[in-house]
């Protein structure tokens, strides 16, 4: 297919771009396969917007007489209006834009168009291997194996082909726990704590039933994580209600009986489209231009958003304090371990590892807990907040991850070493990108699609320099411990940085950050040039020292 | 008395055991562990309301509740003796006479010099003298010199040069208690001024002509401009049932040139029923994101906040933008038109964003033109109906510009944080009385100490470590939007949780910005001295230039290797400078803090409702939203870092 096919009109003139906070600006839209392209071509001040089809969440048009008027509403949450002169015109290209913005086929996407304009340092498909993390493990533990066991993704489709289980634990026997956990996924390493030894696992839940099937090798492999005399903790992060009518659909959680060992706790994180309701509602509050204070506050408390990050970041200090102060193992899962699980192990670790507060070390969480361990992102992030589409698949799992991020973030500023503007860029990416990295619902599909070979990685362009510099935290100090967020309403917030970024004017915020970068930066520059002249003058000294010995 | 329990809010199990004492001025309570002994200090003047619950098993419950957001809950095992400290502490908390304060008995140790350049820091004749007054248009009038004229308005008042002392004798008696139109900020930009009176006593259709020449004086004080705005912010309803009471406002048809406009604030006692509706919302035990935001919601103080911001923006656009005059009333005209003046005054005059020039905003708006300090905030006993938290939500205000403009204020949150404290304090005679009159009476400044001088002497506790006095949001007006949308108005934890230290951040940007600050300088001045050093020895050196070398050559000769010794000869003060540096991590200290409380958490308490969802199965200590929130957080001030409390220690 030809894209110039979707395209009637490549061109408009006279075309006048309206955002909030900044003057109307008039200029030339242009259209392109993956990009729609505003330009002012003013002589004094030019202006370009580039704006990826993919990042288009909805569009509207509306005419008033032969102007017409496109309403744009992006999956970032920003929305832009453009006046176009002409009916055709404006028809030609909303139309344009709304086949574009829905391209069905991935490998049409701009991922496997997109030509970097920089010099690769390095290739970040290759940046976070599994192999790497295994070695790092088997220097401190000898407990655990990497088992190639879904290396064609044939015991599970939506699992890495290596993937850290029980040294004790034989491939075959890993085969039949498939058998017995939704959609395959048996339980697997999600993180070992150096400090005691323990250690958190994540799989999907086990297919009990209502009869109450078991499966002696899943009681093996998980009780093999346990040292002797000790329990372990099963956080299930759904309600013992939902858990329960799972069992009707073949699902179901462990039973006491059958897993003496391990105390059950339930958690209620919602899925699915509660959560992207919740999304719509957070986003139209903070789109209400009313003045009413009881509107909003009511709004944002209809939307839930904040109980949900609350329940969210609840679990995750949980199965933290679980492992690092009861010093029992855990184990996650919900239902099929792919959502609301991840949530709980990857901020689990934020809290308890200081290296996923690093950047690498938090790209490679990602990596590991969210794009390895089969997180859906293309179902997930097919549409953001301003969709009629309402497909069951479409939540902001991602998104409230790293808002619960943002939450620990605001309450240890000084405890990562990547600021705000980090995450941001990961919650865009992962909506709309011109890399290959959020591509796919799963390992296997992205090997089908061969992405590493035919697309460019997020990481490749982020671990430069010149980008890495842009989401450094200034105030970071490496903090060895474990950092336990409050969770109290009071401590929580609205993340304004997402969610009211593009209603407010920002350049205020913007030079409270330039200060405190400059603060930091001349000290560090003083301190440098104290320490070349005590050096210069501690050798002079000596000179002295030396002639008055002489 | 002894063996008395201070329970945490938070956790119900962890509760320290002590001993309670009562001073003339303070409760306190200290800790029987022996290493820390750990001291909760508490001012008779701060505790609002004392409540004594009904005696269980392990002793009576006292709940005392302070009007710095202070809860202190005890247990004390004898009911007599809880009896007899709630009978006393009812009386202690409630004084009668001025004398009883506890400024009177403060004593830190200045000498009467000290003390009365203490009181001259804040003048205020300077700061109508710094808005370029008096001028061609406004002028000092003595009309109320012995306070003949309004007894709750100052002896130096600033009107307009054309206003008559028969015009302003006219018009104040047209006005509610004498409160006369008078000069609170003058823009010598554009000669647009914020006037403030109390309403008119228009009723249906009185009108008095010596008022409407007041207002006609002020227009005229502002040549630019051929009319004023007189904003009433109290809302429509409220103002029209007064004009059954003979009171009311302007009518647009008697004053010539008069835009007018109401502004919906409500008036104290809704807010004191905000407060503490928001206040019930705080105190609840583990609540739902719901609970806690439909109840903030409830409470209405949010809006309260909102509305007070907004009616400071429509003034401060009018001034600026509009460079119109505006006359400001509400119905006595010390309460909303203080607020509101003075949120306007903020915006439109970097000066007062600074420390210093808040303190003359105070002075000026708030305490020289008679707000009710001992009625609203209970100083001495009194109408409970007249309490109110009026200065609580300019306070709140001022925050929540600083939270979107976090470069334009030279001083942080934890200067308006002991601004509030000292306003219920009475440790200091600047909020004493309900006017100039009756502080003049009580002779206040011969027998109290003045705060600012308190505030300034450590004014290094309170610097914004962003200010930066050449950013465009230093300079000029500030607007901020007025949807919710675009200014986020949030709760004010650090105010109003303010003793639960776990639910704050456990990281302060402001803190490590000021550390690395303080460094900075240190490097500064060594980087000075070290530089004049090298200055010194460069010269000496050339001097001894040829000798020096010859040495050198000797010294190469005889195979010194310089390098080493270098090392060994590092100047040992500066490594002792660099111990004597501020701590650059406060992440270290806090951390350990809280891992430490938290350990002990999990040694003494499983709490089995804390997972609510849980089947039975679970009785694991759950991480319920208070668990690690209540690291570290005994309702007491940390006294290491308080300035305050180290006040307090000093008596």
């Amino acid at each position: 297919m030809e894209f110039a096919e979707l395209i009637k009109t490549p061109r408009a003139d006279n075309v006048v771009l309206h955002r909030p906070f900044y003057l109307a600006v008039e200029g030339t839209l242009c259209l392109t396969g993956h990009h729609l392209i505003f330009s002012s071509r003013r002589q004094d001040n030019a202006e370009e917007l580039w704006l990826l089809h993919s990042n288009i969440d909805s569009i509207e048009k509306r005419f008033v007489g032969s102007l017409g008027t496109i309403i744009i509403k992006c999956k970032d949450l920003r929305i832009i209006q453009l006046d176009i002169p002409g009916m055709e015109e404006c028809l030609n290209i909303a139309s344009s834009i709304e086949a574009l913005s829905t391209l069905d086929s991935v490998t049409l996407m701009y991922p496997f168009f997109y030509r970097p304009m920089f010099e690769i340092v390095e290739d970040g498909w290759r940046s976070f291997l599994p192999d790497q993390e295994f070695e790092l493990l088997s220097s401190v533990t000898d407990e655990w194996r990497l088992s190639c066991i879904n290396k064609e993704f044939s015991v599970c489709p939506s699992y890495p082909p290596v993937v850290i289980v029980p040294k004790s634990i034989d491939d075959e026997a890993l085969r039949k726990v498939a058998m017995f956990r939704h959609g395959s996924r048996f339980p697997v390493l999600s993180y070992y704590h150096k400090k005691n030894g323990m250690v958190m696992m994540r799989s999907s839940q086990p297919l009990t039933g209502t009869n109450g099937r078991r499966c002696k090798e899943d009681e093996k492999l998980i009780n093999a994580t346990l040292r002797p005399g000790k329990r372990g903790y099963i956080i299930d992060t759904r309600s013992l209600n939902v858990a329960q009518q799972a069992r009707a659909k073949g699902g179901g959680f462990e039973q006491e009986a059958h897993y003496p060992q391990w105390r059950r706790i339930h958690k209620c994180i919602e899925r699915f489209n509660i959560l992207q309701e919740s999304l719509i509602k957070l986003v139209e509050a903070c789109n209400d231009q009313s003045h009413n204070m009881d509107r909003w506050l009511s709004k944002l408390e209809a939307s839930n958003w904040l109980t949900h990050i609350k329940e969210i970041l609840t679990a995750a200090c949980l199965a933290a304090q679980c492992i690092d102060r009861e010093g029992a193992s855990v184990l996650v899962h919900g239902t099929e371990g792919t959502d609301s699980t991840l949530q709980v192990t990857s901020l689990a670790q934020i809290i308890l590892d200081p290296s996923c507060r690093t950047i690498r070390g938090f790209e490679s969480l990602v990596v590991r807990e969210w794009l390895q361990a089969g997180h859906p992102f293309q179902q997930r992030c097919a549409q953001s907040a301003y969709s009629n589409s309402k497909q069951k698949w479409e939540a902001p799992v991602f998104l409230l991850f790293l808002d619960c991020v943002w939450q620990i973030l605001r309450q240890f500023p000084c405890s990562f070493e990547f600021n705000e503007q980090f995450l941001i860029m990961l919650f865009e990416h992962a909506y709309a990108s011109q890399f290959g990295t959020f591509l796919g619902n799963n390992e296997n599909e992205r090997s089908k699609l061969k992405l590493q070979q035919k697309t460019m990685s997020l990481w490749s362009w982020v671990n430069r320099s010149e980008e890495l510099s842009k989401f450094q935290n200034p105030l970071f100090e490496a903090n060895s411990l474990v950092i336990w967020p409050s969770v109290a309403p009071q401590s929580l917030q609205l993340w304004e940085g997402v969610f009211l970024r593009w209603n407010r004017p920002s350049k205020f915020l913007d030079e409270a950050q330039e200060e405190m970068i400059n603060i930091i930066k001349y000290n560090k520059e003083l301190q440098a040039k104290v320490n070349a002249l005590r050096r210069q003058l501690a050798e002079m000294e000596t000179d002295d020292r030396m002639q008055e010995n002489l | 008395v002894e063996n008395v329990r201070l329970l945490d809010r938070l956790s119900s199990r962890k509760a320290a055991l002590g001993t309670l004492y009562l001073t003339a001025t303070h409760v306190i309570f200290v800790e029987n562990v022996s290493e820390t002994r750990k001291e909760t200090w508490v001012l008779h003047s701060q505790i609002s309301s004392i409540e004594k619950q009904a005696t269980t098993a392990t002793g009576c419950p006292l709940l005392i509740r302070c009007k710095n957001f202070q809860v202190i809950q005890l247990v004390i095992p004898q009911e007599r003796d809880c009896h007899d400290v709630y009978i006393s502490l009812i009386r202690l908390a409630r004084p009668v006479k001025y004398e009883e304060l506890y400024c009177f008995s403060f004593n830190p140790k200045l000498d009467k010099e000290e003390r009365e350049q203490g009181w001259k820091l804040v003048d205020l004749n300077e700061e109508y003298n710094r808005m370029g007054i008096p001028n061609n248009y406004w002028q000092i009038s003595d009309v109320n010199r012995d306070y003949g004229v309004c007894d709750s308005y100052p002896t130096e008042v600033y009107v307009p040069k054309s206003a008559t002392a028969h015009i302003i004798v006219g018009s104040s008696k047209f006005r509610s208690r004498r409160r006369f139109p008078a000069l609170s900020y003058y823009c010598k930009d554009n000669n647009a001024s914020i006037c403030r009176s109390s309403q008119p006593l228009s009723g249906f259709s009185a009108r008095c002509l010596e008022d409407e020449q007041m207002l006609q004086a002020i227009r005229k004080a502002n040549p630019g401009s051929d009319f004023i705005y007189v904003v009433d912010t109290r809302p429509k309803l409220n103002a029209m049932a007064n004009r059954a009471a003979g009171k009311g406002y302007e009518n647009e048809d008697n004053y010539s040139n008069i835009k007018f406009q109401f502004i919906g604030i409500e008036n104290i006692h809704v807010m004191r029923n905000s407060l503490q509706k928001m206040l019930e919302v705080c105190e609840l035990k583990s609540p739902s994101m719901s609970d806690f935001l439909w109840g903030l919601e409830n409470s209405g103080w949010l809006k309260h906040i909102k509305a007070i911001m907004d009616a400071g923006i429509f003034i401060a656009k009018a001034v600026a933008e509009e460079g119109v005059s505006v006359l400001v009333h509400c119905s006595d005209g010390w309460d909303r038109t203080a607020q509101v003046c003075s949120v306007a005054s903020l915006l439109l005059d970097p000066y007062y964003r600074t420390m210093k020039g808040f303190m003359v905003l105070i002075e000026k708006d708030w305490v020289s033109f008679g707000h009710k300090f001992n009625h609203r905030y209970g100083n001495l006993d009194g109408d409970p109906k007249e309490i109110s938290p009026v200065i609580d939500q300019f306070i709140e205000c001022v925050w929540q510009l600083m939270e979107q403009f976090p470069c334009a204020f030279e001083f942080n949150e934890r200067f308006l944080i002991h601004i509030q404290h000292h306003i219920y304090s009475c440790q200091f005679g600047n909020f004493l009385c309900n006017s100039q009159k009756e502080r003049r009476e009580l002779k206040i400044q011969e027998r109290t100490y003045s705060l600012w001088a308190h505030l300034w002497k450590n004014r290094a506790d309170y610097l914004n470590p962003l200010y930066r006095s050449d950013q465009s949001q230093t300079q000029g007006t500030l607007r901020p939007q007025m949807a919710p949308c675009n200014f986020l108005y949030k709760f004010w934890s650090g105010m109003y949780n303010r003793f639960e230290k776990g639910l704050h951040p456990r990281q302060s940007i402001t803190d490590y910005l000021m550390a690395v600050k303080e460094e900075t300088q240190q490097l500064e001045e060594e980087l000075e001295a070290l530089g004049e050093r090298l200055a010194n020895l460069q010269k000496s050196q050339l001097n001894d230039n040829k000798v020096k070398r010859k040495q050198q050559d000797r010294s190469k000769q005889l195979g010194l290797s310089t390098s080493d010794n270098s090392l060994a000869n590092t100047p040992q003060e500066y490594s002792n400078d660099l111990k004597s540096f501020p701590s650059r991590s406060p992440s270290q200290g806090d951390e350990d803090d809280s891992a430490l409380i938290l350990t002990q958490d999990n040694l003494k308490s499983s709490d089995p409702d804390l997972s609510a969802n849980s089947d039975q199965e679970s009785g694991v200590e759950d991480l319920s939203c208070r668990s690690p929130s209540g690291g570290g957080c005994l309702p007491s001030e940390d006294s290491g870092k308080d300035s305050d409390e180290a006040v307090f220690l000093a008596v």
